[in-house]
């Protein structure tokens, strides 16, 4: 269950984030998680619920925003349907991964006291 | 200050960072690719399930090379049985007791280098912990990922751990020598990798009895060469 190291890795950076803004109050995340990214998005939510408690993430929400995989032909640019062979039926060449491997850290929200 | 009214409460600040959750795994991966490169050693990530013969293929590979150099790092959760059983078989090897991580990491990879003879190898094989879910998303700084999948697994196994195999540069399918024992149909397993892995590569291969061993060192060595 690797989703605790991904959370271990988000806490670290929002640590890191904290310290820049004297450590102010951090209010969520937002991580966007393609489909084929290889996370589960309900264990992730299980192991921030865990790991996050006595950190400065403690109070904080995490958003995540699915990403759908999408397979194509990079030369005609063909859809390729989920669960097909994944070579063009017109080119024959191996289609690309256009998205859905995303494990990106979008955006930390934080509240910083009035100085 | 808030900006609505002006009664010194707290401001919220939106920090926008658009970075991969795993950059300082990339980062560590990154310098180990380094060092791989610097020295000439192919690295090679091992990965598949528990029992899939990641260690044997390893002892098979290295009793048909005895002059080759090989070197490897042995993911476990507990013991450094595969390390034993790969260092009597003539590799330089070390193991890597995780505890109770899944997988390895980039870290761990280098922490282990440092305690193993490697640089003057030809092939450094790093014999991930036996899981075919966390490890495919870690960079461990390797050329190439093989994955293991042994006959008795079930033909539908690519589709069922997709991530995993479509991470893999060659799929090795392993303990062929069981074939005539079990109702498998090798050509399903070459349909469903087909729907997971852009292109597929599978090489069936037998630790006993030596079938597709010289192809798998083939292999290797355009890889190395590449």
């Amino acid at each position: 269950m690797h989703e605790y190291s991904i959370v271990g890795a988000l806490v670290s950076r929002a640590e890191e984030e904290a310290r820049r803004h004297a450590d102010p109050r951090v209010l969520g995340l937002r991580v966007r998680v393609g489909e084929l990214a290889g996370v589960d998005t309900g264990l992730l939510r299980t192991a921030w619920d865990l790991f996050r408690e006595g950190t400065c993430c403690a109070e904080a929400e995490l958003e995540i925003a699915p990403e759908p995989a999408c397979w194509g032909c990079p030369g005609c640019g063909e859809a390729i349907a989920p669960g097909a062979v994944l070579r063009c039926p017109r080119c024959a060449l191996p289609a690309r991964l256009c998205r859905g491997d995303a494990l990106v850290l979008e955006r930390i929200e934080m509240e910083v006291g009035d100085v | 200050m808030c900006d609505d009214c002006g009664c010194g409460d707290p401001e919220k600040t939106s920090v926008e960072v658009h970075e991969r959750i795993l950059s300082t795994n990339d980062r560590v991966a990154a310098h180990n690719r380094a060092h791989f490169r610097e020295h000439g050693v192919l690295a090679v990530n091992l990965m598949g399930s528990p029992g899939s013969g990641k260690t044997a293929l390893l002892e098979a590979t290295a009793a048909r090379r005895p002059r080759a150099s090989l070197a490897a790092l042995s993911g476990d959760l507990a013991t450094d049985n595969d390390a034993v059983r790969l260092a009597r078989a003539g590799i330089r090897a070390r193991a890597i007791t995780t505890g109770s991580a899944c997988h390895l990491d980039s870290e761990m990879v280098h922490r282990g280098l440092h305690h193993l003879d490697w640089d003057d190898a030809e092939c450094l094989f790093i014999e991930n912990v036996g899981n075919l879910v966390c490890p495919a998303i870690y960079d461990l700084g390797q050329r190439a990922n093989v994955v293991l999948l042994s006959v008795t697994e079930g033909e539908d196994k690519p589709l069922k751990y997709p991530v995993m195999f479509k991470a893999a540069d060659l799929v090795l399918l392993t303990k062929t020598d069981l074939l005539p024992h079990l109702a498998v149909d090798v050509e399903a397993i070459r349909d469903a990798l087909a729907r997971v892995m852009p292109e597929p590569a599978l090489l069936p291969v037998s630790a006993r009895t030596g079938e597709g061993m010289e192809a798998w060192i083939d292999w290797l060595k355009q890889v190395a060469q590449g």
